[in-house]
């Protein structure tokens, strides 16, 4: 059935696109920060969905068992999950320098405070 | 004996996600927050230990059993601790234990 | 069953979504970002992908919010603008999400065996690697073995981003112990109001420590490897300094000793290269490294995992004390 087949695909995008939403409309950098993560955790989920194979499992080689879900994309996303921890620590050290030099995390605070933006 | 074992972890289990849905509706239905504190502690202590034993009836003797007693454990030191450290905070930051009439939600 | 599972699942991982889009205090929204990475993590469960499970749990869940709650303690905990031109953003996003969607239309349906994706490289990993490679955890095997030049590229970035905020942010007033009761760590008094939390930590501390090493070095039998072993053991120091202060974590393990390890991690990760170069094969061959190919692949194997993991939980650490250290934390 149609819906069944896709769902997966469909929830993912709502997620990337609530969070491509955060990241756009909302000034406060944190938030701008979780929204990003929302958006990459959501890309997680679509490749997963893509792995799965139906009647599957986990793709350790156990005895008797035939079929294993793809692992590939396993491996891509485990590297894609550690690279955006890595990426989310850095934004948040350089939200916490612009909150030292201006004073507050709001965007429209830190434009109207700098002088060259 | 099989059907002892299943009954008594289907027993488990449904007992467990009732305290689940009980800890969920009192966070939201109870005035203030150390009884809101004491629901959440209820879905710790009381349903996942419930659903872990449940789990383990399950499982009869084999190598997850012992995995799941082990989380089991943990569990139960754990989420009273955590409980504990909560309502530490809040009564230091000024939070009182009895509800107030002007107490908001 | 699992389909139930999974639209639940999908639910409220909408539901949390749209609660972290409206709510405005901070502290909220990063408690349902940790919900949110947390459901993610039962939602790889369902699909199947154990290995990424326990890396969102522990990486999404744990540090990520651990260092949010840091920033938000150094600076301010509301947010206080309203969205802007909210009603532009939300036909962007609609238009965008339209065109994916219309994208999906195309793609093969959810879980069928017969997808482009599972005809190619997938079958050779899934059939040859136990014989190849040696380890019963395929993702372990792609991980070190097959894509190894990956997984180096990747412990390197963990790395710069460990240099770039040690380099952004760095640790203030650490460098001179000038205050005796501040270098003591945090006082006796203290330690005694908080006794069931130091007892209860004091006691976790080794189980978590164990458990770390467990996973480090189950990766080829089961769910686990140099990621998760890296992070949980962090989080294990974490825990140290969120209970006895910054001041006595930093004399366990300094910063200076954090960066060795951490550019030792992945100077072992690139030294067994450049070792499998000298010995005849070519880069990362892990084949050459010892008189039978299954025995020098589980060498190589458990190298690069052990580099990965120590770069993982010195960078985890030396990010964590370089965000406690800021003014707005220090006790």
């Amino acid at each position: 059935m149609n819906i069944g087949a896709h769902y997966n695909y469909w929830v993912a995008i709502f997620l990337m696109m609530t969070g491509f939403y955060v990241v756009i409309t909302h000034g406060n950098l944190i938030k701008k920060l979780i929204g990003l993560n929302l958006f990459t955790t959501s890309v997680f989920i679509l490749y997963i969905s893509l792995a799965k194979v139906r009647g599957g499992t986990a793709p350790i080689i156990a005895p008797g068992i035939e079929v294993y879900s793809n692992p590939l994309p396993h491996v891509l996303i485990l590297t894609a999950i550690v690279v955006g921890v890595a990426t989310t620590a850095v934004g948040l050290a350089l939200a916490l320098l612009i909150y030292d030099r201006y004073g507050t995390l709001e965007e429209e605070e830190i434009r109207l405070k700098d002088d060259s933006l | 004996m099989e059907t002892f074992l299943a009954w008594a972890s289907t027993l488990c289990i449904s007992i467990g996600v009732f305290l689940g849905i009980t800890g969920a509706v009192g966070i939201f239905r109870l005035p203030n927050f150390f009884t809101r504190l004491h629901a959440a502690s209820v879905t710790d202590s009381g349903c996942a230990f419930l659903l872990l034993f449940g789990l383990m009836l399950q499982s009869g003797f084999t190598v997850p059993t012992i995995k799941l007693c082990f989380i089991l454990v943990f569990f139960l030191i754990s989420s009273p601790t955590a409980a504990h450290a909560l309502s530490k905070t809040a009564l230091r930051s000024g939070a009182q234990p009895t509800p107030s009439p002007r107490e908001d939600r | 069953m699992e389909l139930i599972i999974d639209i639940t699942l999908l639910t409220f991982l909408g539901l949390t979504a749209l609660a972290i889009n409206r709510i405005d205090k901070l502290f909220c929204v990063i408690m349902l970002s940790g919900i949110y990475s947390l459901l993610c993590a039962s939602l790889f469960v369902t699909m199947d992908a154990v290995d990424v499970a326990f890396t969102e749990a522990a990486v999404g869940t744990g540090i990520a919010t651990v260092l949010l709650l840091s920033t938000i303690g150094a600076t301010e905990t509301e947010q206080r603008s309203a969205p802007r031109r909210p009603l532009f953003a939300l036909l962007v996003v609609c238009a965008t999400g339209a065109i994916l969607v219309y994208g999906t239309m195309d793609m093969p349906a959810f879980g069928d065996p017969n997808a482009p994706i599972h005809q190619h490289v997938a079958p050779r990993y899934v059939q040859q690697s136990q014989q190849e490679v040696g380890s019963d955890n395929i993702v372990t095997s792609i991980l070190s073995s097959y894509r190894g030049f990956d997984t180096l590229g990747e412990t390197v970035v963990i790395f710069t981003a460990g240099l770039s905020v040690v380099g952004l942010i760095g640790f203030r007033g650490m460098q001179k112990f000038g205050d005796r009761q501040r270098a003591a760590g945090i006082t006796r008094d203290e330690m005694e109001q908080h006794l069931v939390l130091r007892i209860v930590i004091k006691m976790f501390i080794p189980l978590i420590l164990l458990f770390a090493l467990y996973v480090q070095f189950h990766g080829d039998f089961g769910p686990g490897g140099g990621f998760q072993a890296g992070v949980i053991f962090a989080s294990g120091f974490i825990f140290y300094t969120l209970m006895f202060g910054l001041d006595a974590a930093m004399r366990v393990v300094s910063p200076r000793t954090l960066s060795y390890i951490a550019a030792l991690g992945v100077l072992l990760y690139g030294g067994v290269g450049i070792a499998t170069m000298l010995m005849g094969g070519n880069y990362l061959d892990y084949d050459v490294l010892r008189h039978d190919p299954l025995h020098g692949q589980h060498l190589g194997i458990f190298l690069i995992e052990l580099g990965v993991g120590t770069t993982v939980f010195s960078v985890m650490v030396l990010i964590f004390f370089a965000f406690s250290s800021r003014k707005g934390l220090r006790q």
